[in-house]
């Protein structure tokens, strides 16, 4: 075990190359660059022994991912923002293809105006493609979920591909204390790649046909099967890495200080961490609140929402939004909800454009919450 | 052959991958073997193989997967394939 203090980026790129991937395949984008820039020094120094594909665009990212993946092999690529949304349909064509293609997206903003830094529109906009969805909060979980992505993306109950997103800058760019394993550890913990179905002269198939209603009703109905069953993978990969590694970040979610909770917090990414200095100093002036930090999106984690609102009120934040609607996380817990609870649900839309989030923004919005003085979904400290 | 788990779309190479694309016909092929003369084209030009040869090159057509798209009646040099609108599905 050795300690690697730096960037959330540079922690990614060097948990990718552990998890030996025989393609990458990426297109750089501003904040994910060095990201892809780290993996091509492993290139140069002869650590990386795969083949790192330059393409023209993210489009091309993927599509190269998807023939890899589709010939056999582990695949790998990070993007961000614009360059996420390039893919789009590329995203859904790799998870109805049933390929575990395993890629990074650093949350950034979606112009115009153009801006660098973070909000999560880029990766809530591609909810519905059919990718599993992480979203980290220090580096250290940066790291240990690439590698458990690689598992969980290949297992044969699953076979999808999978997303992990770290916010822009403030985990992207921000050096921090990251425990990384030896590469014995790694290899064990993954195994070998094995394909649960690729291009094979010996066996051939034809990828991608035209298939009929009945059919394709059942493919699809398959992806969510298979999401479904990902709920109780991801707990059991993530202990499994526990005892490899020693680290958990929580499963589907991060418990913080629930016990006894009457309010419980829920929210995302690197604002998840702020939380818990929040959830600390709150609990010290006597309120009695923890913190539930969501780190999978898909597949939702409707049953443990629905044991949170047996338990308390809860306080969403999110740093989304479904324009026309509201923030997605508190759209979802409230579904999730539905026919369950009548307890009090309060959201936020807060940090949108990169606009901080500090844990004193984060504690003024959960005693407005508390309070009940916060309107049904309140833009958090907006100058007009 | 091996056979994959994963449920998407890939297609085995056999007799009706695509399903039984018979169903989308709307004019169907039918054969007049008195005027028939065992030429073949209709057999070498079916876009679905959907015209069988037996041993003495006569030729029938396999309504389970003809498209009904009509080349073989237009390719027939003698007429025997004709046209003919199906008729309407009972509910």
């Amino acid at each position: 075990m050795t300690i690697m203090i730096d960037t959330g980026n540079r922690i990614a790129a060097k948990a990718a190359i552990m998890a030996k991937p025989e393609v990458v395949a990426a297109y750089p984008i501003t904040p994910q660059t060095t990201l892809v820039e780290a993996i091509a020094e492993y290139v140069a120094r002869g650590e990386y022994k795969g083949e790192f594909i330059c393409v023209e665009s993210e489009h091309s990212a993927m599509c190269a991912c998807i023939g890899a993946s589709a010939a056999g092999s582990r695949t790998f690529t990070a993007t961000s923002s614009h360059g996420l949304l390039l893919m789009h349909e590329m995203l859904h064509w790799a998870a109805l293809a049933r390929l575990p293609v395993v890629m990074c997206n650093i949350n950034r903003v979606i112009g115009p105006g153009w801006n660098i830094w973070t909000d999560e529109n880029d990766s809530i906009s591609q909810r519905d493609t059919g990718w599993i969805q992480f979203y980290c909060s220090s580096n250290q979980e940066i790291f240990d979920t690439v590698i458990q992505s690689f598992k969980l993306a290949e297992h044969e109950k699953i076979v999808l591909p999978v997303m992990i997103n770290l916010n822009a800058f403030i985990l992207s760019h921000t050096s921090m204390p990251a425990e990384i394993p030896e590469q014995r550890v790694v290899d064990e913990f993954l195994g070998k790649h094995i394909a649960h179905w690729k291009s094979d002269i010996d066996n051939p198939t034809t990828f991608g046909n035209i298939i009929g209603p009945a059919y394709y009703y059942k493919v699809r109905r398959a992806m969510q099967q298979s999401h479904l069953r990902a709920k109780k993978l991801i707990p059991q990969i993530a202990k499994d890495w526990k005892k490899s590694s020693g680290y958990f970040h929580g499963d589907l979610l991060e418990y913080y200080k629930c016990e006894g909770a009457e309010d419980i917090l829920l929210s995302m990414g690197a604002i998840g961490a702020e939380s818990k200095i929040a959830i600390n100093e709150l609990q010290n002036e006597g309120q009695k609140i923890g913190l539930a930090r969501v780190r999978v999106l898909r597949p939702f984690p409707t049953e443990e929402i629905i044991k949170l609102g047996k338990q308390a009120n809860l306080i969403v934040i999110d740093r989304n939004i479904s324009v026309g609607l509201e923030g997605v996380l508190f759209n979802e817990v409230k579904a999730a909800l539905f026919g369950t609870s009548d307890i009090k649900a309060t959201g936020f839309i807060a940090g949108l454009g990169g606009k901080d989030v500090t844990y004193k923004d984060i504690k003024s919005m959960c005693r407005k919450a508390i309070q009940g003085t916060s309107k049904a979904q309140e833009w958090y400290a907006m100058e007009d | 052959m091996k056979k994959f788990s994963v449920e998407t779309s890939l297609s085995y190479p056999k007799k009706g991958a695509m399903g039984k694309t018979g169903s989308w016909r709307v004019f169907k092929p039918i054969l007049d073997k008195k005027k028939c003369v065992k030429c073949l084209r209709c057999w070498i030009f079916c876009p679905e193989s959907s015209i069988h040869r037996e041993k003495d090159d006569s030729v029938s057509i396999d309504y389970e997967f003809c498209k009904g798209c009509g080349v073989c009646a237009n390719e027939c040099n003698v007429k025997a394939i004709i046209m003919e609108r199906e008729e309407a599905k009972k509910n």
